[in-house]
């Protein structure tokens, strides 16, 4: 019964937020390996672009529930989610028109598209700020939890609870089908090999009659889909608040890194290896010991390995072992 | 066919390219040779859309082609192949060849949902070129072997296989012989020998092997520090006393006057 105790807790704390929050962070990853694999270079403003997309879903939503609709017991951000796609996609082609184009054209060293990328994350910053404000926005509505502690200790009869958001359910669920996706996409169809080749062999691709801006546009629409998806999702799990998403920056590209820059695979592997060390190093494991060692050997402190003001601190960590040891990331992609 | 006129490619002082003018006539195999950093595969790359001209004209057909980017080069139906053979090295040999040519009905967001049917059939005629291409490159035999995996020899052909899934007016081969076997060069100057007679390609040819070069080139054109240094049949560039100078060495003179062939 202890041990059970113990995993529960466990799986409370640790796992399942561990899988959700692995999923935004490999669906926030792919984004950024989407852009560096192809366009080249390391997209700061990915973190913002989220932001952006999920500011979208916040105003639809608001929208719609003054208008009175919802898909209740759903969440209706996911109603509003493809419109807001669409926004983004419009959104960031504009950006790729006007500056990101000039620097392709005069073939601009990535240090400079990677600057450029900056000022769009400062832009962006400022523009979600003035439209919805830095504070808190509170936009989920429908079923909030699957399970709840309290059902599940009625349920089964443990000391301990086990909470499954729906949010969660949802982020993960919808991070399998999008990855299952673009998979697909990346694979089997001629516009996803176009892509690989592109990112393979960019000269090669020119010469055998790809056209580089159409390889462009479809690269800021599949971004589009994943920050807007990532973004509005992480909001609806959490609480949608700009900066937030300007700390994600960090473990996103640690997670792209880690499984190897350029390499979709990669991405998520590494999503999910960030999201647990971070979620496991900073979690106080007092209660889980107090269940499976005697009394008088339990510690007394927290038995938590780091403080979690220092979060950022292990995807910095790993970051930095994984350039020292293995450049190429887990997967192999190309070496920054 | 291709007219270029006056070109000059410079990077910072150093003239890579200083004043080459040369015509590369329709239905030719032109040979286009010179010691190393002659500038030979700078002209190339001009020509080709990769490097902007600093300045001078390409013309094809009367039309300026200068600086047009290498993919709508390729759409007007010209083609290189580099001098250190590039592949897609995760796709299998049949894809490398199958992502040629250019604007596929797949190729776009929209059709690949609403269109499969179209794709399908396209994909299928793709497919079955791409068959009897390699197995015109004799390699069918590697269609599902992942191209990173060939032997440098092979990855030429593939090169040159790629210049032949669509209908290529002028080709440009950047030292197709670099790296190859006796064998394997033969396959390649046949090859293009059958491209050019029975397709009508028109080849310009980047090379330093000088027999390859007598065998299939005519005329040949010489390059030296940027400048063509001489231009006719390989004979006559074989005796040309300032080609000798400047790139043949004097062994190929003696070995003349010994009656010995080269």
């Amino acid at each position: 019964m202890d041990l059970l105790n113990a995993l529960v807790v466990l799986a409370n704390f640790v796992i399942i937020p561990g899988i959700a929050y692995g999923s935004t962070l490999a669906l926030g990853a792919l984004g950024i390996t989407l852009i560096y694999g192809i366009l080249r270079f390391s997209n700061f403003a990915h973190g913002d672009t989220m932001a952006f997309g999920g500011m979208f879903a916040v105003l639809g939503t608001w929208w719609l529930q003054s208008k009175g609709i919802s898909i209740a017991p759903l969440p209706t951000a996911l109603l509003v989610i493809p419109f807001a796609i669409v926004l983004m996609i419009l959104f960031l082609l504009f950006c790729d028109r006007t500056i990101y184009r000039y620097y392709r054209k005069v073939k601009a060293s990535p240090i400079i598209l990677v600057m450029a990328s900056l000022g769009i994350t400062f832009i962006m910053n400022g523009l979600v700020r003035f439209i919805i404000g830095p504070g808190e926005r509170r936009f989920a509505d429908g079923t909030r939890f699957l399970i709840s502690a309290r059902d599940f200790k009625a349920m089964t009869g443990l000391n301990e609870g086990l909470a499954i958001r729906l949010s969660q359910v949802i982020t993960f669920v919808a991070a399998i089908i999008i990855v299952a996706a673009l998979f697909w996409f990346l694979n089997k169809t001629r516009t996803g090999k176009s892509m690989r080749a592109f990112s393979d062999n960019e000269d090669l691709a020119l010469l055998s009659g790809i056209n580089p801006e159409k390889v462009v546009t479809i690269v800021w629409v599949l971004v589009a889909i994943l920050a807007t998806v990532s973004g509005t999702l992480y909001g609806l799990d959490k609480t949608y608040k700009p900066f937030t998403y300007f700390m994600l920056l960090l473990p996103m590209f640690a997670a792209a890194i880690v499984g190897g820059l350029g390499n979709p695979v990669g991405a998520i592997a590494g999503g999910f290896v960030i999201a647990f060390s971070e979620i496991f190093v900073t979690y106080a494991f007092k209660k889980f010991f107090g269940y499976i060692l005697p009394k008088d050997m339990l510690p007394s402190g927290i038995i938590q390995i780091i403080s979690t003001d220092y979060k950022f601190a292990v995807s910095f960590t790993i970051l930095v072992l994984v350039l020292l040891f293995r450049p190429t990331g887990i997967f192999k992609g190309q070496s920054i | 066919m291709i007219k270029i006129e006056n070109v000059h490619k410079h990077f910072g002082g150093f003239r890579a390219v200083d004043g080459a003018s040369l015509e590369i006539k329709e239905g030719s195999i032109t040979g286009l040779i010179g010691p190393n950093g002659a500038g030979k595969t700078t002209l190339f790359n001009v020509i080709a859309g990769v490097l902007p001209p600093t300045s001078g004209v390409i013309k094809m057909a009367q039309t300026d082609i200068t600086g047009l980017p290498p993919h709508e080069l390729f759409a007007q139906g010209v083609l290189r192949t580099f001098q250190i053979a590039h592949e897609f090295g995760s796709m299998t040999v049949l894809e490398n060849l199958m992502m040629v040519p250019g604007g596929q009905t797949g190729e776009s967001l929209w059709n690949t949902w609403f269109h499969r049917k179209r794709i399908a059939q396209e994909e299928a005629e793709l497919k079955e070129r791409a068959l009897d291409v390699l197995k015109f490159l004799t390699i069918d035999h590697l269609a599902e072997e992942k191209a990173g995996n060939l032997s440098g020899g092979q990855k030429k052909l593939l090169e040159l296989g790629r210049t032949m899934m669509v209908d290529a007016k002028v080709v440009f081969l950047d030292e197709v012989g670099a790296g190859v076997n006796r064998t394997l060069l033969n396959t390649i100057a046949d090859a293009i020998i059958r491209l050019n007679r029975e397709r009508g390609y028109t080849f310009c040819i980047i090379e330093h092997d000088m027999d390859f070069i007598s065998r299939l080139c005519d005329p040949v054109i010489v390059m030296a520090e940027g400048r063509v240094l001489a231009q006719g049949t390989a004979e006559e560039i074989k005796r040309n006393e300032q080609v000798i100078e400047a790139y043949l060495g004097t062994g190929i003179k003696n070995q003349k006057a010994d009656g010995v062939n080269v």
